[in-house]
Order: structure tokens, then sequence, then C-alpha cells
């Protein structure tokens, strides 16, 4: 029998794109979903997702949890898991609309959320720490329910599919995003579970990935250690987890994660001038282990931005489209193009080095 | 006795169609085997002195000789072996404790050679180091876990000390008595121009080393020899030597003839006398009085030291590992029972330890499940023979590796396991002058140079191969192993599947 993701580690390679607002301006799914059906051949039909972001704006202050569920019974579990340490004030089917291509769907559920305030006192953690332990039990220990999404007035769609599918079927178009990030998987040897699709998401943090990394072991056995349970073993995954450490509990920033985990070569360190000569031999010291090596071109996705990365050596290909106050990340060209054909520039940003884009003062007030 | 008389192991066989009697092989010969028969006008050879060295057979100019392993024989028995026979007979002989040198030469088995190495293609493209930048600098030493800034919000550096190496490889502790002042000139030479570290071994630091201090580690074992404060304040870095893989559990004996004037003033002890390292630390009894050596020692040198604890790989030594890394310890340094020694008692040499690949995996996943891993660095030796070795070891978790018997056989070592008896004909485990100065350091520290960048260009080209072009993403990452006719256990002990899976 096929052995499904988390029972064995399965190499992808993939096609990604997103779309950002710096203002703030919200646009429905339709556009994200033409930029990744163009690059439909870098996909195999055997997943697909989409994050977006600001789509909540009514339940802005609660965790909005998107749950798969197997069985009624694990259903039943993840629930009265959910009541006995949060106050849910909304629960529902996520909206699908049945589609030819898209089968053997879980029940996929929704919740609104927010920790109880006492079970929250009394385990003297934050709020973000309290939830995203949650998330990781739940989906390391209660087998057929698999939280996917767990961010604040963000969501995760995923499925089993080509992403144009998995949009039409979730009903993109009525979702509203400053920022959307999606992803066509091609994964070598998979039976396809939904829970495996691409954006891999903590908290309010996202991942969707292009590549295979050849750091992945060294990586998960480091991040392990911290708490964290990589039960997919998927590259994606461990991605999600280092980011989240570095920036969430340790208060790196973007471009310091990024120095993380495709820091320079040495040869580049010794070539700039003293003072962040010595920062970035620190960061790659420091953090050797969280140094990812081999192909990949990531969007990481969070809560007013959105950061683009390249392996150090370029491996994945990787444009950047700028259009007034909208920022275009693709894959390929042809992607961007399709939805946006005249842009003020576009450039291919190099191995290593993040793009970084944020909501600005008219995004943000 | 008659009983006592024991059949040479070797034989020295001549060919006398191309000897010349130059007499060549009567002067290398430091066990004194050859001679000229005047009488007959050729060269003899007694074999019963032979340790099978090779300098003779190296240094006749017409290839006239070589060592073959005797053919002659006890009546065979699988149970009682020529050799457990014979061991038995020199014990009625003596009534001593055998002695022995180098690693545990007996047939267990050599996990490095059941591990194969992964490659990638298709989905993930392997990389050319001939074309682009493969690293395999290494950083030894505690790493923070957390982050500090200061009031602009910029990162303080707050890292304890740390060991950079340019290579992967560091140069294990062999005390200058157990090997002469050349092989210890050969060893710092080599390790300042490699980028990386050799260790003064337990005999302290000649006057004259000083000056490779930054590539030095200085060692403090139990007899405490040459240990002051300039000694500290030398090195890179100090090791505390609580274990020696080669003989786990036992101290060391540098023999009287071998304490000259230079090594008398070395290790500060009288010229003549035994140097005698007790078994333990006779101020550490516990764990806690290891952590009070640890911070003695950071004390003496500003806490601007990384301080390493070298332990020999026992039954419990993820436990023991576990323990040192908590006790303030910057490297834990871990050596297999394959080390190499000096001298050792052959029963201990041959049966007390573990081998280092299942010791390094247990410890690794032991400070893992600890969380602590990254509180300190690890480093394996005993025995790491080459440089697939090595890239297992780091695969498996280990920082960075230790070689001292693959080093020695850079300098001319043959292994002929006779170190104790100080008469090494390749002027590496001798204390004799003429001996001392048949190696010559300039050419020694180039042969460790050659050795350690051969190796440090496999292990680009192996781990190009696997698609990683950074030593830190190789580390600890059991998915790029594979066990070839393991079991189950040794599979799970050593955290990796097995071929095919």
């Amino acid at each position: 029998m096929l052995q499904k993701e988390g029972q064995i580690r399965i190499p992808a390679g993939c096609a990604i794109s997103g779309i950002f607002h710096r203002d703030g301006a919200r646009e429905n799914g339709a556009r994200i979903i033409e930029s990744i059906r163009t690059m439909h051949d870098r996909s195999n039909g055997l997943g697909g997702g989409f994050a977006g972001y600001g789509i909540y704006p009514e339940y802005a202050d609660y965790y909005a949890f998107h749950v798969f569920y197997d069985t009624q019974a694990a259903k039943d579990a993840c629930e009265q898991a959910l009541e006995r340490h949060f106050d849910i004030v909304d629960l529902s089917r996520i909206p699908t609309r049945r589609h030819p291509r898209i089968t053997d769907e879980p029940m996929i559920w929704r919740y609104f959320a927010t920790p109880l305030q006492t079970k929250l006192a009394s385990s003297q953690l934050d709020e973000r720490e309290f939830v995203s332990r949650f998330v990781i039990r739940i989906n390391h220990t209660l087998e057929g329910a698999y939280i996917f999404s767990s961010g604040k007035n963000m969501g995760v769609f995923k499925a089993n599919g080509f992403p144009e599918d998995v949009g039409e079927y979730y009903m993109l178009e009525n979702y509203e995003a400053y920022s959307w990030t999606c992803h066509g998987r091609y994964p070598t040897n998979t039976p396809g579970w939904w829970g495996g699709a691409h954006p891999f998401a903590l908290l309010d943090t996202s991942v969707v990935h292009n590549g295979e990394i050849s750091s992945y072991d060294a990586n998960r056995r480091f991040i392990e250690m911290f708490g964290y349970s990589c039960d997919l073993l998927t590259d994606t995954e461990v991605i999600t987890y280092i980011v989240d450490y570095l920036g969430r509990k340790l208060g790196l920033t973007y471009p310091e994660i990024a120095n993380v985990i495709a820091a320079p070569f040495w040869s580049t360190i010794e070539k700039q001038p003293p003072e962040e000569r010595e920062r970035l031999t620190y960061l790659r010291n420091a953090f050797a282990s969280l140094l990812v090596t081999g192909p990949f071109s990531i969007l990481v996705g969070f809560t007013g931005g959105l950061m683009a990365l390249n392996d150090r050596l370029k491996l994945r290909s990787m444009v950047v489209g700028e259009k007034d106050d909208t920022v275009y990340i693709a894959s390929e060209e042809c992607a961007v193009r399709v939805i946006a054909p005249a842009l003020d520039r576009i450039w291919t940003p190099r191995g290593g080095e993040p793009v970084i884009v944020r909501l600005n003062e008219r995004g943000n007030p | 006795m008659a009983i006592d008389f024991l059949y040479p192991q070797y034989e020295v066989v001549r060919n006398y169609d191309r000897c010349i009697a130059c007499r060549a092989c009567e002067r290398q010969c430091a066990n004194e085997v050859h001679f000229y028969d005047p009488e007959f006008q050729k060269m003899m050879a007694d074999e019963s002195k032979c340790v099978a060295c090779h300098r003779c057979v190296s240094l006749c100019p017409t290839r006239a000789l070589k060592i073959v392993k005797t053919d002659h024989t006890f009546k065979a028995n699988a149970n009682w072996t020529g050799k457990a026979i014979s061991e038995v007979y020199r014990q009625a002989g003596t009534g001593g404790v055998l002695l022995s040198s180098m690693g545990n030469p007996e047939p267990y088995p050599i996990y490095w050679d059941k591990m194969l190495i992964n490659a990638s293609q298709v989905t993930n493209p392997s990389i050319d180091p001939l074309r682009e930048p493969m690293e395999t600098r290494t950083f030894l030493g505690k790493k923070p876990g957390k982050v500090e800034r200061d009031r602009d919000g910029r990162l303080v550096p707050n890292l304890s000390p740390q060991l950079e190496l340019n290579v992967p490889v560091m140069f294990s502790a062999m005390s200058y008595g157990s090997i002469s002042y050349n092989a210890h000139a050969s060893l710092a030479r080599a390790a300042c121009a490699l980028g990386t570290y050799y260790n003064t071994g337990e005999g302290g630091l000649h006057q004259d080393f000083y000056q490779y201090g930054p590539h030095t580690i200085v060692q403090v074992a139990s007899g405490r020899f040459g240990v002051h404060k300039e000694y500290l304040e030398a090195g890179a870095a100090i090791e505390i030597k609580m274990g020696q893989g080669a003989k786990p559990g036992i101290g060391g004996h540098l023999p009287g003839h071998k304490v000259g004037p230079d090594i008398s003033r070395t290790r500060m002890i009288p010229e003549g006398t035994d140097a005698i390292s007790p078994a333990p630390h006779h101020d550490i009894y516990s764990i806690e009085d290891l952590r009070q050596l640890v911070f003695s020692l950071k004390e003496a040198t500003a806490y601007k030291k990384p301080v390493m604890v070298k332990i020999a790989a026992v039954h419990n030594v993820a436990a023991i590992a576990s323990g040192v890394a908590r006790s303030g310890a910057d490297i834990i340094c871990i050596d297999g029972y394959r080390g190499g020694t000096g001298a050792a008692p052959t029963r201990i040499r041959d049966n007390v330890g573990i081998p280092i690949e299942l010791a390094l995996a247990a410890v690794d996943q032991r400070l893992r499940d600890e969380g602590i891993r990254d509180q300190v660095s690890v480093v394996v030796g005993g025995s790491i023979r080459n440089s697939a070795d090595l890239l297992k070891a780091i695969a498996l978790g280990a920082d960075a590796c230790y070689i001292a018997t693959a080093a020695l056989l850079a300098l001319g070592c043959h292994l002929c396991r006779s170190c104790q008896t100080g008469k090494c004909n390749w002027g590496i485990a001798t204390q004799r002058p003429e001996l001392v100065k048949r190696l010559n350091p300039e050419i020694g520290a180039q042969r460790l140079i050659n050795l350690v960048t051969a190796w440090d260009h496999e292990l680009k080209e192996m781990m190009g191969g696997m698609g990683i072009n950074s030593i830190e993403a190789l580390r600890g990452n059991r998915l790029m192993l594979r066990g070839i006719g393991l079991t189950q256990k040794e599979l799970d002990i050593l955290g990796i599947k097995h071929a095919g899976e």
C-alpha cells in the first residue's frame, strides 16, 4: 500500500504565485487562480492551495481554524478539544462547490475562536504560543483530524487536485484579500493527501514552496528540539516551523531570517564591511542548523506582509513584478503577465536575496 | 623454557638475487632484525624481533625484502586460536599484563562500512563543487539559543567562545612523550596551514610550540602533566580528558626511559621517572566535580576559550554526554573503541568500550531529545579512516571529527602496533634522537596537509552529489544515510533507514 505524507518523505517540484497590495486594497481570488492556471504544467494534479490575508475582517480578532476531518469520530474529538481550550464564536462547513476533478474530499470545517482566558492564564504562555501548541498537539496526536490553518484574519484553502480547480472548488471569488499566495504541486510519488498540499501554515505564517531541500533532516531534527513536530515530512512544513521559531520565538526580523535560512556564502560574507561581516557571521554561526540548502523558492505570508526568497544558488526560478502599489511574484513571468500585462518593473531576485513587501501607511492605517 | 618459545609471527623474505648487502636494512632497523654475516658474506635476519613496520622494505634500494605472515601454525582450532594459545604462554612465562598499541584490531563490526550515502537526481540537482561554492567551514562551541539587541536594535554578538575550523577535521590528542618532537612539529604546522587544530595530549606543550598556540588545543588530563597558567593561555581551547577510547576506565603510563630532559621539562616531572596518569581525575569523582573543573579552567582563562571534555564511548555514553553538556562544557569529544593509543593493556583495548558510530548516534539523539544539542558541539574520533567515514559521522550528527591514526599513517606509521617499545623506526612513537630525526617535520606537515586537503575535496564532491553545499546542512542529516545488512535494532540506534526504504 502506498504510504501517505507523514509516513514517508515525498520530494516535490512545483509552481508558486503571489499577489500583494501594499495599499491594503483587497481583491477576490479570481486573478490568483488565473495566474496559477497559466503554470498548469508545473503541477501534476496532486495538490494545490491558496492563502489569503485580510479575508475575515468581521472576525479579525479570532483565530480562524480550518480543519480536515477523515471521520466523524475525529471531528467530535477535535471539537471537544477545541471547546476545552477555546471560546468558539462561529463554526461552519467551509463552503465548496462540487467539482468534477476534486474528489475524495474530507469534511472541511472552520472555527473562529479565542483561547479561554482561564486556560490561557494557567498555561503561563503567551496567546500565540498557546494556540500554536494546541495546533501542533492536535495534528500530532489526533488521528484523522488536521488543522491546516490557524491564523487571525487569514486562511488557507487547499486540496488534492490542480490548483485552479482547487480555487474554484473553494469558491475563492467570495474572499477578498490584500495578499494572496498559491501553489501547484508536482510531487514525485504520493497517493495525494489533502493535508500534504501547500500552503503550510502555523498561526498567521504561511509558506508555499517550490523545490526540494537537501538539508531537510538536519533542519527537522534541529527544529523538533523546540516543540515542533514535523508530522508531514515535507520541506514546506519544516520551513514554516523555522520561520515561526526564528521570527515569533526568537524575534529575528524577516531580513535576518533570510540571512539564516539562505545565508550568504562565506566568500560573500568576507567581502562585507566589518560590521555587516560580523552580523552575518553571527547569524550563520548561531543558527547554523537552520541553513536550508537545495533548490527552493518560497513565499512566506504573514500579517501585513509577504517575503519571497530563493535558495542561495537560485536553483529555482522566481520573478517579481510591480505595478503601482501591487506586487506580483511567481515561478514564471507568464504567470504575472497573464494578470498584469503592463508592469512598472519586473526583475529576478538573486539567490538568497529576500524580497519583503509590507502594507504601507495607506494599507496599514 | 621451551614451552615459552613462540614461532615469530612474521618472516623476513630476502631475495638474495637482488640483495647487494648494502646493510641499509640493518642501519634502519631499531629492532635489530637484520645483521651482516661476514663468514657467509650475506645479510641475515632474526625475524623474532621483527614488528612488520616495513621500514627496511621501504628503504631497500633493490627491493629485495618483503615481510610475510608466517604459515607456521598450531593445530587448527576455532576456539583456541594461535593468538589465544600464544597469549597464555606469554603470561604463564612472565606473570605480566599483555600490552598493545594503536586501536582495537579485532574483527568487530565496522558500522561505517554498513552505511551508504545518498545522491540527488531529477527532483533536486546535484551541485558541482568545481563550479559552485562548497562550504566545509565549521564553528565549534555553544550556541546562544536566543538573540539580544542593543538600544538601536542591532544584534549583540552573544556567542560563547568558538573554534573556527576551515575543514571539519582536527588532529586528536597525542602527547609529547608518546610521540616525538618532530611528529608534534608536523601536526602543529599542518594544523596552522589547514586552519584547524591539533591537540597536545596530556604531556604539556613544548616551549618551541607555543608559537602555534592559536591552532593548539591544550589538554588537561588526570596526571596534570605540564599544566600551568601559560600553558592554558597558550591554546585556542582546553580539553579535559576524562577517557580514551582505547582504554576506557584506566589511566596512562609513560615509562621513565622515555622521560629525557626535554620531556621532563615539558611535563614538569623529574628526568627518568615514570609518568603515571591516574585512572580517574582525583578531583573528579562525580559530574558536579567535572563542572567545577570546567569552570576553574574557564576562570583561569577569563572565559575566553571553549572548554572541551573528552570521554570514551562506553555503554552509557549518552547519559554521560548529557551530563557533560550540562556541566558547562562547550564541546564534547567522544572517542570510540577503535581509537589508538601509545600503550594499553590488550584486554582493555580489545574488550572495553563501544563503536563510535553507535555512541555518536546515541549521544546526538539523546542531546536532541533533551533539547540541548545546540548547547554543545560534538566531535568524534576512533576511528575515522577516510572522507566517507567523516561524511557519515557528520550526517549522523557530529560537528567535526578527530583523526590521529590516519594522521600518523600520513607521517609514515605502518601500524605495526609496537609503539610501547619506543623503537619506532619511522621516528614517530620514539624519543631516540637518531630515530626522531628520520621524520622531517616539513615533509610531515606537507603530507598531513595533503591528506586533509584530499579528504576535504572528497567530502565536497560527495556533498555536491547530495545537493548540499554547506556542511551545516549535512550535520545530523540522517536521511542521507541508509544501512546495509543491519538489523532493525542497529538501524534504530543509528537512527537511519535500511537501503531500499
